[in-house]
């Protein structure tokens, strides 16, 4: 145990050490924090700038009103123009396109004689904001042309607003759901780039040893599985903390942006909405307020909070030994391409079907099976646990996992007892197949 | 004189390939004991399998009569022929690291440092990091890594590889000294020299077998071949290599000597002895020249391994 514990500690101290943890530790949240702020700087500009659209209505079916103009895009009427004289304008000034809506007999055939002339292919919300208009307006024509009130169509929009409730009469609503997407995809989203980053991480280290030829003064004092456990603990301390320190900084840092620039971002989302939207949501949100902290704290909370410590072990234990023994199956990192692939598979797949499936229905079928696969259980369950799993599909998961965990592990360190003292030429999936049969 | 390590019929398969075949040797304590054999004939294997890097499929072997078990680490130091340290890790906390793996304590592993830094005049690199050291200092560090728990057992894989002749040396007075403070060392290397000068027991092993071991002494004895080179300086060299040749079977040599004269190499034969050869040699003018031709390490090393291939 005490050799254990001076593996980690070396482990984590060359981890934390190393220049590129630092850099990476306090860089990487200022680059988000860059990009985000690239981003959105970039999208208002992209929206200042007004586009001009021209319209040629031969129909005569269209109003002004029609064609009222946005912040971002603003209508002329060019009908007395004539569509030839238009397009010829629109190319030589500064105009987005031309809509042209000829004269048709039947509303039908109007409906796709419709064009719509620009110098670049125009954007799809534009398309569809004119579509949108275009449908209105003949939708209207049509239920005239039937005889029925406009009026009575609008007065007989309802919306309604089922209620979920459970067993017990707890209710929730879907805002709360969203919430549950919301923690399950970063818990799962996290695990995924931890197992990632500090599983590549123990792979190099791994390297590291074998080509600096260390390797063989170390197995001649500790046994190579403690080695390979302290790695994989030593290089996690190290992750933890990282992270660790990246959740002190963003809360440093929404709270310095919150204190300086709370008014802006207020506006900032205020930009997409009118004001009586913005009332609206204002009331729903105090409305929905306390009905939100109410529902957090009824989320199992401190079940998940385990169940995350759990899985979040668990997947990165299973994975991190696998990539242990890839680095200790080759001499140098160009090699390690061809045994990468199998572990980032279903650590892939894991995502995406937790990102398609346990968002959709978190206890449908799919979710389920792949909350069992242990593979991808760290992941999926994490996304599912929100929801909240019945305590029997835990165990299996559970069981599941702690099981494949010992098998990997004994498997891995199979191949890595072996592999750390092999050099020269890249093993095959046969050779390791014999490396794991070694006796001793 | 007791044995430090015996090695009992160790087996060591590789999936259907053999590395070690029924071997058994004996060290004896406070030896230098060179394991010597071609390249692939099993010494690495058998190397870890003493410093349990790896477990033989039979056999046994027995420390300081106990059998090898986990904590005998502590009493067994190895420098493997490819040496290594963490390039980025600074000297002096990588030798406190690889010296508390072996069981040291922080305290005594930093004071027993000092003394070998001092020894080594190398206290200034402390806090250089390896990469920033040459190839023979970062050996020197190494070095001091192997030994500097004390081992009972010393296991030197090629140790003067990447050392000039003065630093060679140096390593060299350093290893019989561990030798008489009680340490006994396996010394495995292909340099033959350095085996005559150091080691004082010696195995072959060739081909997954062990086909030679014992005393060097005995052994040079058992491969020697009576033959003695001859130096006189005489008018009538024809007359009495003529002569020669009817009671000892003469070899041609090609030998130095100071002088001109006649060079022969003699081997005894017909139950003659040396004192037979040499008196004869008197009366026919200055005996210049008279040593027996002892088979070097590594005429023995090269008749072994022919013999048994």
């Amino acid at each position: 145990m005490k050799r254990l514990r001076l593996i980690i500690e070396r482990e984590f101290i060359a981890k934390v050490r190393n220049k590129s943890f630092i850099v990476m530790t306090f860089l990487s949240p200022l680059l988000m924090i860059g990009m985000g702020a690239l981003v959105f700087f970039l999208m208002k500009k992209n929206d200042e700038k007004v586009k001009k659209i021209v319209y040629v209505d031969e129909s005569g079916m269209f109003s002004k009103e029609v064609f009222s103009d946005s912040k971002t895009v603003k209508y002329q009427d060019f009908t007395a123009l004539g569509i030839e004289d238009s397009k010829k304008k629109v190319e030589e000034g500064d105009y987005y396109g031309a809509l042209y809506i000829p004269k048709q007999d039947s509303l039908e055939i109007l409906a796709k004689s419709i064009e719509f002339f620009s110098k670049d292919s125009p954007s799809m919300s534009i398309m569809e904001g004119l579509e949108d208009k275009i449908d209105k307006v003949l939708r209207h024509e049509k239920l005239t042309s039937f005889g029925i009130d406009i009026a009575h169509i609008e007065e007989s929009k309802i919306a309604s607003e089922i209620k979920m409730l459970n067993f017990s009469g707890e209710k929730s609503s879907k805002l709360i759901n969203g919430l549950k997407i919301g923690v399950g995809a970063i818990a799962g989203y996290l695990l995924m780039m931890f197992v990632m980053i500090y599983g590549t991480s123990v792979m190099r280290s791994v390297i590291e040893e074998k080509t600096s030829r260390i390797i063989e003064v170390i197995v001649s004092s500790v046994k190579p599985f403690q080695l390979m456990l302290g790695k994989i603990i030593g290089n996690a301390s190290a992750g933890l903390l990282q992270f660790f320190i990246w959740g002190v900084l963003f809360l440093v840092f929404s709270f310095i942006a919150s204190s300086f620039f709370g008014v802006d971002m207020m506006d900032m989302q205020s930009a997409k909405v009118s004001p009586e939207q913005m009332e609206a949501i204002q009331q729903t949100a105090t409305e929905k307020g306390e009905m939100i902290v109410q529902e957090i704290f009824r989320l199992p909370l401190v079940k998940m909070f385990f169940l995350f410590i759990f899985y979040f072990l668990g997947g990165y234990m299973l994975y991190s030994s696998l990539f242990a023994a890839v680095g200790a199956a080759v001499d140098n990192e160009t090699d390690t391409q061809q045994f990468m692939m199998p572990i980032m598979l279903p650590l892939i797949l894991a995502v995406y079907v937790g990102f398609a499936t346990v968002i959709n229905d978190p206890h449908g079928p799919v979710s389920v099976i792949f909350s069992y696969i242990p593979f991808t259980s760290p992941i999926v369950m994490l996304m599912r646990i929100p929801f909240g799993v019945a305590w029997w599909e835990i165990a299996i998961s559970m069981l599941l996992l702690i099981l494949t965990f010992m098998v990997i592990v004994w498997i891995a360190a199979k191949i890595y007892r072996v592999g750390i003292l092999m050099y020269g030429k890249k093993p095959t999936y046969k050779d390791l197949w014999k490396w794991i049969r070694y006796s001793g | 004189m007791s044995n430090l390590l015996e090695i009992n019929n160790v087996v060591k398969r590789y999936g259907d390939y053999t590395a070690l075949n029924n071997v058994s040797m004996h060290i004896p304590k406070g030896s230098v004991f060179g394991l010597l054999g071609p390249n692939g004939a099993g010494k690495t294997s058998l190397i870890r399998i003493i410093n349990q890097i790896t477990m033989p499929d039979a056999g046994e072997i027995i420390l300081d009569g106990e059998k090898l078990a986990p904590h005998h680490i502590e009493h067994i130091g190895y420098l493997p022929e490819e040496r290594g340290l963490y390039k980025s890790m600074k000297v002096g906390e990588q030798a406190l690291y690889l010296a508390q793996l072996k069981g040291l304590s922080k305290s005594e592993a930093k004071k027993r440092l000092k003394y070998w830094f001092d020894k080594f005049d190398i206290g200034a690199w402390w806090n250089k990091k390896i990469e920033e050291l040459s190839k023979g200092m970062a050996q020197k560090v190494q070095f001091i890594v192997t030994v500097l728990h004390q081992p009972k057992l010393l296991i030197f894989d090629e140790p003067f590889s990447g050392f000039d002749p003065i630093n060679a040396q140096l390593i060299a007075k350093e290893i019989l000294q561990l030798r008489d403070e009680g340490a006994t060392i396996i010394f495995s290397t292909h340099r033959m020299e350095s085996v005559e000068e150091m080691c004082d027991y010696i195995a072959l092993i060739n081909k997954s077998n062990k086909i030679l071991d014992g005393k060097l002494e005995d052994i040079k004895k058992e491969f020697r071949t009576h033959t003695f080179q001859v130096g006189l300086a005489t008018s009538n060299s024809k007359e009495v290599e003529d002569k020669l040749k009817q009671n000892f079977e003469v070899l041609p040599a090609d030998f130095k000597l100071l002088n001109n004269g006649l060079k022969l190499n003699v081997k005894l034969t017909n139950g003659n002895s040396a004192n037979d050869l040499l008196s004869y040699l008197t009366t026919q003018g200055e005996v210049q020249h008279f040593v027996e031709l002892v088979p070097s390490a590594n005429d023995i090393f090269i008749q072994a391994v022919n013999k048994n291939s």
